[in-house]
């Protein structure tokens, strides 16, 4: 994919989001589980963007954050802007399902008990919105019938395209799908991220969150990779081309790991939420890890994405 | 020791359509082999029907020249889940499930890199890639003669599963275990196969 034109103001940024839990421990204990600790992301009209990090990472809350839909035992920080403006409560009422809106991770968000047709279109019966949902029928291969079905008549995949069709029913601005392909083999996978596509190309901003790198190469035009509850990279989807131009040692041990590039591994795992390691997360993994890298470690610029690793500038000598 | 399908027919429902239709394959315990096919082939099924979680419709599973059935107790041929979260027992504690199968040798535990104070744990304790150690370090206790992979490392990111795959392949290489890898990622099964089979709507062809 060619390297793409940002420009104008982001339809959507985020700074510095950190997400916290407040967790009763033992008896009156509270405790408090930053699940997110620094996230920052950028989204432009057009194009697509991957947030890429595995699984019970608490990606997912990402997309809860930024619809205002948290549990009630989470607190958010840091600050969010839509379209170069701050986006608080008042604004996100009103924008939420028109101008922003999400695709669940789960067919299970359906109405189990309301008919397709009508919970597509919110119980509408403007005749220009159900010939548009005519034509999104048309080009997902649902067929006119699917709209007097209810969710539980339809199959796995098609409820999913229906999950999709509520979001192009509107004219969103910012899509945010939320593991949009769990559970689907790889034809239909990449199918369902092809119609995720096609919404950028149609001049919106689409957030995708996934664990699937692999995929998310295929269709995205940035990727984010998140580990241990921060942003660690941001790379266009050619600079995983090859190892030198990736930024993070992280990323890098993921290309590597990746069964055509020689499926290498690193030992350890992922640290939990309740036991991060000070500093850089990856820190204890790292070869390249010091002193400094116990500390704070910032989000900075460098070579055309972002990365927050003190020694990325060794690392590219190589190239 | 080999492990044999003979002519194996199975259908979910009964008059339904068949999943399987005279389907053979022969698996050495020295082998490594990978089945691919898309989703709703019967990837799951065929896992399942020869670890004997069920019984096929017509046709035979040998082990050793023995229906598989007649094997009483630990089964020798065991099966590794896709998703480990629905594998154990949501109420016991991880030290237990690990005794559920047979002996588990301290080296698979350690080779795992299982820690000690996950053991405490109960299962919603733990990540995905963690339980998922939990599965194959279960799979793999001390009679387990052939192992069955059932998609196991798609939810993990690719480092970890690079890690248990090196694992599991120095395990069975080390113990002549065979190995039945199911994945839909080609390039893993390349990496981690001898030979592949594919699956079609009827049975199956050899490649």
């Amino acid at each position: 994919m060619e390297k793409h034109m940002r420009k104008g103001t982001p339809v959507l940024k985020i700074e510095h989001m950190n997400i916290r839990f407040t967790q009763y421990d033992r008896g009156l204990h509270q405790r408090e589980l930053p699940v997110i600790r620094d996230l920052d992301v950028e989204v432009y009209a057009g194009e697509m963007v991957a947030i890429v990090g595995s699984s019970g990472s608490g990606k997912s809350l990402l997309a809860h954050g930024v619809m205002g839909v948290l549990p009630y035992n989470a607190s958010m920080g840091g600050t969010i802007t839509y379209c170069g403006e701050p986006l608080d409560k008042k604004r996100l009422d009103k924008l939420r399902g028109t101008e922003i809106v999400m695709v669940p991770q789960s067919i299970s968000f359906l109405n189990p008990l309301m008919k397709i047709g009508p919970q597509i279109r919110k119980g509408s019966k403007d005749p220009e919105k159900k010939g548009k949902l005519r034509n999104i029928f048309k080009r997902y291969e649902l067929k006119e019938e699917v709209e007097d079905l209810y969710p539980f008549e339809l199959s796995g995949g098609m409820n999913r395209r229906v999950l999709i069709s509520t979001a192009m029913i509107e004219n969103p601005k910012l899509v945010i799908a939320d593991e949009p392909t769990p559970g689907l083999d790889l034809k239909v996978a990449k199918r369902a991220m092809t119609h995720f596509r096609e919404l950028a190309d149609m001049g919106a901003g689409v957030l995708v969150i996934t664990h699937d790198l692999k995929l998310a190469l295929e269709v995205a035009d940035r990727i984010v990779v998140f580990y241990a509850g921060t942003t660690i990279e941001e790379a266009d989807c050619a600079d995983f081309k090859q190892e030198e131009t990736l930024r993070h040692p992280y990323t890098k041990a993921l290309w590597r790991a990746m069964p055509e590039h020689g499926f290498q591994y690193i030992p350890g795992s992922q640290p939990y939420v309740k036991n991060l390691p000070k500093g850089c997360p990856f820190g204890p993994r790292c070869s390249q890890c010091t002193d400094e890298c116990r500390g704070e470690v910032p989000y900075r610029r460098f070579q055309g994405g972002m990365v927050r690793c003190l020694h990325a500038a060794e690392t590219e000598v190589s190239e | 020791m080999k492990l044999e399908l003979r002519d194996v027919s199975y259908r979910y429902v009964k008059d339904g359509q068949k999943i399987l239709e005279h389907f053979s394959l022969t698996v050495d315990s020295h082998e490594r082999v990978g089945i691919k096919a898309p989703s709703g082939y019967g990837k799951t099924t065929l896992c399942k029907l020869l670890s004997g979680y069920l019984k096929p419709v017509a046709g035979e599973i040998l082990l050793d020249g023995r229906p598989l059935s007649s094997y009483k107790g630990y089964c020798p041929v065991q099966m590794i889940w896709q998703q480990p979260e629905f594998a154990v027992n949501p109420r016991l504690r991880m030290k237990e499930v690990i005794l559920e199968g047979d002996q588990v040798e301290q080296r698979v535990i350690e080779g795992l890199g299982i820690e000690e104070d996950w053991m405490n744990r109960f299962p919603a304790e733990l990540s995905g890639g963690e339980l998922q150690r939990f599965s194959i370090a279960r799979a793999l206790g001390r009679r387990t003669r052939f192992l069955l992979a059932d998609e196991i490392s798609t939810m993990l990111d690719l480092i970890t599963q690079s890690q248990l795959w090196h694992f599991i392949l120095e395990e069975v290489k080390r113990r002549e275990i065979g190995l039945i890898a199911v994945s839909h990622d080609q390039e893993l099964l390349d990496e981690v196969c001898e030979r592949q089979v594919a699956l079609d709507k009827i049975g199956a062809v050899g490649k």
